[in-house]
């Protein structure tokens, strides 16, 4: 009997809703695709052109500091650096960096008002949060069917579906660090007398800051595990050797792309952490 | 003038609020109410005033509203219905622009956790209601060392609220609402969370600022001793009403109705000590040696508007005021029989409290507590509120 209803053309409109989308809105599409595409090229490639030897130096010392001049991370990002150097993979690393570093700020700029939007409007946070939990279970392949229709291959795309993919963490904490600020605060702030601004940027803010970067990290994180999945649309980087040797059944090579996207995931990881647990 | 005047002033939590109300009227508890409407009774129907330079402090069992009545006051909470004046404007009423200008100019708050700003030094948590109004950053910081210099931490400004002790951030709490020069201060439970001994200085020092600066107070406590020791007048709250209002004298000696009585009751200190139990050493002059000048001297010398006057074998004679014994010194007279007074308040050791309670009241100078005519001590009104309220001064073996 349930063979007997028709099947509903689900997939039929999403179809014409994506083209449709795509051809009314391609005079958005396209200068971003060219323009934005230009400019993360410019980027990669002013990257790549610095000596290696002063990246790992620079990276070298800013671990070491933001560690609180411990000596561990520093030289953990020189050996790995090092590493991925002499497997004649610095400009992936490159093209991956400026990926991961572009997606994720766009992910901050959009995501942290947002989640001060949720915060304080319970509207927002009731109509948000599905559409959060919604954008993280859909599985990553999917948003580059559109991401590809938008912006065609290449970065542009791989950006858009990393921003859709990584970007509900900073909304989430966002939101929630500011709903955790004590009442007693909330209430001396108002209680003398400040405007919605000022207790915004003068108490909830400042006090919900670990929090909020705590959802930054999640959001790099979940950045840089977009970029092997952004190689299939055609994005250069790290990605791409692991899904060549993927398709070419090569351990060796898939090995040690593979091993380099740790290594980078780890440098990331350690020093946005200790951005936010210092004070 | 009252600084502050609240009338009908009521706070229900809930969606029914105008059935509440109208319930209310009809003289319906708060339990009637939360079973009918499902809305919690915060306040109800408050209505006092508050004097210029007043500690007025709210008392109450918990839950009985004393924060709502003191957040609908400066409108943290908003009121369902009632009016609060201050300067001949309503509060209640007013725009969100005009309630932050009161709040920035009139009303300063502080609170029972401290309610710091953990990441500022102690300097900018106690600039923060002047930063608000926008002064520009040398001015506040002089203001807000001045206010912290007030309350004794002049060399903690860089410090961090975290590197203090619980009475050091209060203090800043204090300092901070002071900073701005509010008329009202409002404090909610501003001691509560401090032991005993420190809590017993910040009242000490509250009451040595209030001296001072004539700051009208409004504060909140649960307890009673506190209540007692710091208030000019007392208010206590039962279920959101405000059940009796009159100084810490008319709450002990004249409870309102059953409720507060029992509120007093563990003060039942009254029927079990006895004169003999809070009496202090007299200062006395003799009147077969000393004249007018000695006596004026005494006076001086120990604080006290008159002193009692013994012969040799210490019994009593009467006493003599200050006034007199100046009046007399002026005239040359030299002999204290013609100003001493006779109609002296006495008691027995054994006298409960509860008695010398009602004679203290009405008596212009301390009570003479007297053995077979001799005196063996004096009884003040400070120390019959402070053994009613339980301090460790009070001696339950007198020698
Ligand atoms: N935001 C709120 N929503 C609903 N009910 C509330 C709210 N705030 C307070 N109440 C209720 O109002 C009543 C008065 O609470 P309030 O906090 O004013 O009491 P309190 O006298 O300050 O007690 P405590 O000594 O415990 O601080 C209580 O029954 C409480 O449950
Ligand atoms: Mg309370």
């Amino acid at each position: 009997m349930l063979n007997n209803l028709p099947q509903i053309p689900l997939s039929d409109w999403v179809n014409s809703f994506t083209s449709w989308l795509t051809s009314t809105f391609s005079f958005i599409f396209n200068p971003i695709r060219n323009q934005f595409g230009d400019f993360m090229s410019w980027t990669a490639d002013l990257l790549a052109s610095i000596p290696a030897i002063i990246v790992i130096i620079l990276v070298a010392v800013l671990a070491f500091f933001i560690s609180g001049k411990r000596i561990g991370l520093s030289v953990f990002s020189i050996i790995g650096l090092l590493l991925i150097y002499n497997q004649g993979l610095w400009s992936e690393l490159m093209y991956t960096f400026t990926l991961v570093l572009i997606s994720s700020l766009l992910s901050v700029i959009i995501g942290v008002p947002i989640g001060i939007l949720m915060s304080k409007s319970k509207v927002a946070e009731t109509i948000i949060l599905p559409v959060l939990d919604f954008m993280q279970t859909m599985p990553a392949f999917v948003y580059l069917i559109p991401a590809v229709a938008f912006f065609s291959i290449g970065m542009v795309p791989g950006v858009f579906a990393s921003l859709i993919f990584a970007t509900p963490p900073t909304v989430r904490f966002t939101n929630l660090g500011i709903r955790q600020v004590s009442t007693e605060l909330v209430e001396a702030a108002e209680a003398f007398g400040s405007t919605g601004a000022q207790r915004l940027f003068k108490v909830e803010l400042p006090m919900a800051k670990g929090t909020i970067m705590a959802g930054i990290n999640q959001t790099v994180m979940l950045a840089l595990s977009m970029v092997v999945i952004a190689s299939m649309i055609g994005a250069p980087g790290l990605g791409r050797p692991v899904l060549s040797a993927l398709q070419r059944a090569q351990a060796g090579p898939g090995f040690v792309a593979g091993i380099s996207i740790v290594i980078l995931a780890i440098i990331i990881d350690r020093i946005t952490q200790n951005i936010y647990k210092s004070k | 003038m009252p600084v502050i005047e609240v009338k009908n002033l009521s706070k229900v939590f809930g969606k029914n609020t105008k059935q509440s109300l109208k319930l209310l009227d009809d003289g319906k508890t708060k339990d009637e109410i939360l079973k009918q409407t499902g809305d919690t009774v915060g306040v109800n129907r408050a209505s006092f005033e508050v004097e210029a330079g007043e500690i007025f402090v709210i008392m109450g069992l918990s839950g009985s509203g004393k924060s709502t009545l003191i957040r609908l006051i400066n409108r943290l909470i908003e009121p369902t219905e009632g009016s609060v004046m201050i300067d001949g404007e309503n509060l209640a009423t007013m725009n969100k622009e005009n309630l932050r200008r009161v709040r920035r100019e009139k009303l300063s708050m502080v609170f029972q956790k401290f309610g710091l700003f953990p990441f500022r030094t102690i300097l900018e948590n106690a600039e923060y209601g002047l930063e608000v109004q926008g002064m520009p950053k040398a001015e506040r910081a002089e203001k807000a060392k001045k206010a912290l210099e007030l309350v004794g931490l002049g060399d903690y400004i860089q410090q961090y609220p975290d590197q203090l002790s619980g009475g050091m951030q209060q203090r800043v709490g204090l300092a901070r609402a002071l900073a701005n020069d509010p008329e009202v201060l409002l404090m909610d439970e501003a001691f509560s969370a401090l032991d005993p001994l420190i809590r017993k200085d910040m009242q000490d020092e509250l009451l040595e600022l209030q001296q001072s600066m004539k700051k009208t107070i409004i504060f909140i406590t649960h307890d009673l001793d506190e209540a007692l020791r710091i208030g000019d007048r007392i208010a206590l709250m039962k279920d959101g009403s405000i059940v009796q209002i009159g100084t810490p004298e008319d709450i002990l000696v004249n409870p309102a109705n059953d409720y507060v009585e029992r509120f007093v009751e563990d003060v039942d200190r009254s029927k079990v000590l006895t004169a003999e139990n809070i009496m202090r050493r007299p200062e006395t002059i003799n009147i077969e040696k000393h004249g007018p000048r000695v006596a004026l001297e005494r006076m001086r010398e120990e604080g006290l508007s008159s002193i009692y006057v013994t012969d040799n074998k210490r019994n009593l004679k009467g006493y003599v005021t200050a006034d007199d014994a100046s009046i007399a010194r002026k005239k040359e007279i030299r002999d204290i029989k013609e100003i001493l007074k006779t109609d002296v308040p006495t008691v027995e050791r054994d006298k409960p409290m509860n008695e010398i309670i009602e004679i203290i009241y009405d008596s212009p100078v301390p009570i003479a507590v007297v053995e077979e005519g001799k005196l063996v001590g004096i009884i003040i009104r400070g120390s019959v509120l402070a053994a009613l309220a339980g301090e460790s001064e009070v001696r339950l073996n007198a020698e």
